[in-house]
C-alpha cells in the first residue's frame, strides 16, 4: 500500500479504492473513450514530452510521474513544462522521491508524491514537513517571478 | 564586493540547518548511504581516498580579508592548518571530520561563505576571470551576472538532480582568462552594434575523458534575457542529457549527438515560454548587485614612480617579480599583484593558516580589502598602489610567498592526484614538485618565457591537462603509473585541446621528457620573443616528438 505525501502529512492512497484508475500513456488511447476523466489517472514515462500530452489534459484528473531514483531529476522539468503549458489537474510523483526533494516537487508543480511503505517507515511525515517549499527563502521566486497567467 | 543582505543570510543559516539534520539522518538511518551521498555533495563534502573533503565556494573567486582571516581559523580549528586552492576558484579542506561538518559550515556563514553546490550534479560555483573589476582590458566587470547566476542555481528546484554536473564561467574582457570555452556555458560579455550590453553564450564545453571546445549557442543575448536563457539551456539539458553512461552525460555530450542547430532550435523554443512565463529581475534588483561591484575609491595621490624603478632596480628578485607576477591594472596609479601558491618543489595551490593571514593583511593594508583566486591556484591582490608594490614584495618575501614565476614553466596547475582523490589513477603533485625542482632557477624560468603546464592525475582531466600548452596525463596502465603528454593546449580565447605526443612515459621517465621538450624549444624558437605556443603553431608536433621518442628519429 502507497503512501501519499501532502503538506498536511501522510495519507493512504485512496485513489483506486475510489475506483479510480491508472492507465498507461501507451494504452491510453484504446481505453479512454470507456472511462470518465474525474477517475482517470494517466501514468507517463519520464521521457515523454510534456507538448505531445496538450490533448488529454481534459480527460483525466491526475498525471503520475514516475522517478525510477531520486537521483533522476527528469519528472521536475515534466512537471515544470506540463504546469507551464496549462496543466491544471492534480500531478503526483511517484517511486524514489526522498523527503529532502519534497520542496523541489512542490515547487516544481506536483501536489503530492506516493512513496513506498519501506520509505515512509525510514523517512517519517516529520521529515517531509520540514522541507515542505519555503517560497521566503527561494531566489528562483526573487529573481523570476511567474506571470499571473490566469487573471485574464 | 557582494554584500549578504537578510535574505541571504537566513538562505545560508537555513542550509545549514537542513545539512545539519542530514547529517543526523544519516547516523539513525532515516537516509541510506546512496540517498546521502548526493546530498552531502551539494553540500560540498566529497569522501576522498583517505578522508572526507570539503569544497568552500568562493564565488568567481572573490573574498575580503575578513574571509580570508576566517578560511584561516577554519583550517586550524578543524582541519590540519592549511588549505588547497583549486581550478574552480574553490578552496579544499582535506581532513574535515563529518560531525564537524556543520560547524565549519555555520563558521562559513559567519563571513557570508557557504559550500553548496561545489559538487553534485547541479550547477557549480560560477566562475570569472579572477582580474574581473581590474584588468585594464576589461570592457564590463562579469561579477554582477555572476552574482545572479550564483543566487539563481542556488537550491533551483528543477535542477539538483541534473544528469551531471553543470559548470559556468564568465568573461567581461577579449583576453579570456576564464576558459570559457572548456565550460558547460561559458558567458562572453559583448555588446552589438547598438552598444548594447549583452552576452555571447557558448555551450558544451568541457574537458575530462571526451575534451571539446564548445560552440556558440547565442552570438547576442541581450542582458535581461539571460535568466530565462541559462533555464531554458538547463530544462533542455535535464530532459535530454544522457543518464544511461556516466561519462557519456556532459551536456557536451549532448551537444554534440544533437548537433548544435538542433540544439540551438530546442533552447530557443523553451526560451521562449519561459520569457512569456517569467518576468526577469528588475532593473532595480540588477543595479543593487552592480553596485556591490563598484570599483573602491583608488587613491589618486602622485605614484612615487622614483622609489619604484629604485626598488627595481636594487632587487633583481623584485625585477623578476615585476615582469611576471604585476598586471596592468585599468587605473594607471595601480597594479594587479599575483601571488603565486606554486613555490619551487611545493604543492600547487596549498597555503597555510599563517599565509592566508598574510595575505589577508596584506589585501586589507595595500588593497582595499579585495582578493582574488584564479583558476590557476593562485591568489590576486586586485588593486595595489604601484609604490606600494616594494612593501607587498618584501612581506610576502619573509612569508615564503614572493615566488616569481607567474605564467612560467613552475606556475603549473596539478590536481590532487593519487595524494588524495579516490579516482586518481596516478600521483599528480609528486610530478609536478619534481618538474618544479628540475627548473627552479628563476632566470633559466624567464628565460623560457610563458609556459603552462597542466598536469591530471587521471582521465576527469580536473589539471585541465588538455588545454595545457605541455599537459600530463597520469594512467593506470598494469598497476604502473604511465605519463600520456599532450602539446598545444590552449585555454584562451584562442582555446585548443592539445595533441598527444605518443607512447606514456613512467614516473621516473616524465621529468626527463618534459625537460627535453623545453630543451627543444629553446633551440628551434624564432628568437626568445616567441613563445613555446607560438613555436609549437609554427612548427607542429614533429620536432618535440622527435625530442620525446629519440629512438624513433
Amino acid at each position: 500500500m502507497s503512501i501519499i505525501v501532502r503538506d498536511d502529512g501522510f495519507h493512504k492512497d485512496s485513489w483506486e479504492a475510489d475506483g479510480g484508475l491508472f492507465i498507461d500513456l501507451e494504452k491510453f488511447g484504446q481505453d479512454v473513450a470507456s472511462k470518465a476523466p474525474d477517475k482517470t489517472a494517466l501514468d507517463i514515462p519520464n521521457d515523454v514530452s510534456a507538448h505531445s500530452l496538450t490533448g488529454l489534459f481534459n480527460n483525466v484528473a491526475m498525471i503520475r510521474i514516475p522517478f525510477p531514483s531520486f537521483a533522476d531529476g527528469r519528472g521536475f522539468s515534466i512537471a515544470k513544462q506540463l504546469r507551464q503549458i496549462g496543466y491544471e489537474g492534480r500531478l503526483r510523483a511517484f517511486g524514489h522521491v526522498i523527503a529532502d526533494q519534497y520542496g523541489f516537487a512542490r515547487t516544481c508543480g506536483f501536489d503530492e508524491v506516493e512513496i513506498s511503505e519501506e520509505l515512509a517507515e525510514r523517512q517519517p511525515q516529520e521529515q517531509w514537513l520540514a522541507r515542505l517549499p519555503k517560497d521566503n527563502l527561494s531566489y528562483q521566486k526573487k529573481l523570476l517571478a511567474e506571470r499571473e497567467m490566469r487573471n485574464a | 564586493m557582494y554584500e549578504y543582505n537578510q535574505f541571504d543570510h537566513d538562505f545560508v543559516r537555513n542550509r545549514v540547518r537542513e545539512f545539519r539534520a542530514q547529517v543526523e539522518r544519516r547516523l539513525d538511518g532515516s537516509l541510506t548511504e546512496d540517498e546521502f551521498k548526493p546530498l552531502r555533495l551539494m553540500n560540498g563534502l566529497y569522501l576522498q581516498l583517505h578522508a572526507y573533503m570539503l569544497r568552500v565556494a568562493v564565488p568567481y573567486g572573490t573574498l575580503n580579508s575578513r574571509q580570508m582571516n576566517q578560511l584561516a581559523y577554519i583550517s586550524e580549528k578543524w582541519d590540519k592548518g592549511y588549505g588547497h586552492f583549486t581550478t574552480r576558484q574553490n578552496i579544499q579542506y582535506n581532513w574535515p571530520k563529518l560531525k564537524d561538518v556543520p560547524d565549519i559550515l555555520d563558521a562559513l556563514a559567519d563571513v557570508e561563505m557557504h559550500a553548496i553546490q561545489t559538487s553534485g550534479n547541479c550547477v557549480r560555483n560560477v566562475t570569472a576571470d579572477h582580474f574581473a573589476g581590474a584588468a585594464a582590458d576589461e570592457i564590463e566587470d562579469p561579477r554582477p551576472t555572476a552574482e545572479l547566476l550564483r543566487q539563481w542555481s542556488m537550491d533551483h528546484p528543477e535542477f539538483q538532480f541534473l544528469p551531471r554536473k553543470f559548470k559556468i564561467a564568465i568573461t567581461g574582457a577579449p583576453n579570456d582568462r576564464a576558459v570559457t570555452k572548456a565550460h558547460d556555458i561559458g558567458l562572453r560579455m559583448v555588446r552589438n552594434e547598438n552598444d548594447e550590453p549583452g552576452y555571447e553564450v557558448i555551450v558544451g564545453g568541457g574537458l575530462g575523458r571526451t575534451p571539446m571546445v564548445g560552440k556558440v549557442a547565442r552570438d547576442f543575448l541581450p542582458k535581461a534575457d539571460l535568466l530565462p536563457y541559462v533555464e531554458a539551456i538547463l530544462q533542455v539539458y535535464n530532459l535530454n542529457g544522457r543518464r544511461d553512461n556516466k561519462f557519456k552525460a556532459r551536456i557536451k555530450i549532448l551537444v554534440h549527438e544533437t548537433g548544435i542547430e538542433t540544439l540551438r532550435e530546442m533552447i530557443e523554443e523553451v526560451f521562449e515560454t519561459q520569457k512569456a512565463l517569467h518576468i526577469p529581475p528588475s532593473e532595480e534588483m540588477v543595479k543593487a548587485i552592480e553596485a556591490q561591484f563598484q570599483p573602491p575609491e583608488f587613491d589618486a595621490g602622485p605614484v612615487d614612480e622614483e622609489k619604484l624603478a629604485a626598488a627595481i632596480e636594487s632587487d633583481p628578485l623584485f625585477k623578476s617579480f615585476m615582469e611576471t607576477n604585476v598586471h596592468e591594472h585599468f587605473d594607471p596609479n595601480h597594479a594587479i599583484v599575483t601571488i603565486s601558491l606554486k613555490p619551487i618543489g611545493g604543492t600547487p595551490g596549498d597555503a597555510t593558516a599563517d599565509q592566508m593571514r598574510v595575505m589577508a593583511n596584506l589585501a586589507e593594508a595595500y588593497a582595499y580589502d579585495e582578493l582574488r583566486v584564479s583558476h590557476e591556484q593562485n591568489i590576486i591582490l586586485p588593486h595595489v598602489r604601484r609604490d606600494d608594490l616594494p612593501e607587498v614584495f618584501e612581506r610576502l618575501r619573509e612569508a615564503g610567498l614572493a615566488t616569481a614565476n607567474v605564467g612560467l614553466i613552475t606556475d603549473m596547475i596539478a590536481c590532487p592526484g593519487m595524494d588524495y582523490c579516490a579516482l586518481a589513477t596516478a600521483r599528480s603533485i609528486p610530478v609536478a614538485q619534481e618538474i618544479s625542482n628540475a627548473f627552479e632557477d628563476i632566470k633559466a624560468q624567464h628565460d623560457i618565457g610563458p609556459l603552462k603546464i597542466k598536469i591530471s592525475g587521471c582521465i576527469n582531466a580536473c589539471g585541465h591537462h588538455h588545454v595545457g600548452h605541455i599537459g600530463i596525463l597520469g594512467l593506470d596502465k598494469a598497476g604502473v603509473e604511465s605519463y600520456q603528454i599532450t602539446l598545444g593546449g590552449d585555454g584562451t580565447e584562442t582555446a585548443t585541446i592539445g595533441e598527444r605526443a605518443g607512447p606514456g612515459f613512467s614516473y621516473e621517465e616524465i621529468v626527463p621528457a618534459i625537460q627535453r621538450i623545453v630543451e627543444r624549444y629553446v633551440e628551434i624558437r624564432e628568437g626568445v620573443d616567441e613563445t613555446f605556443l607560438e613555436t609549437y603553431r609554427r612548427v607542429g608536433a614533429e620536432p618535440f616528438k622527435n625530442a620525446l621518442y629519440p629512438e624513433t628519429v
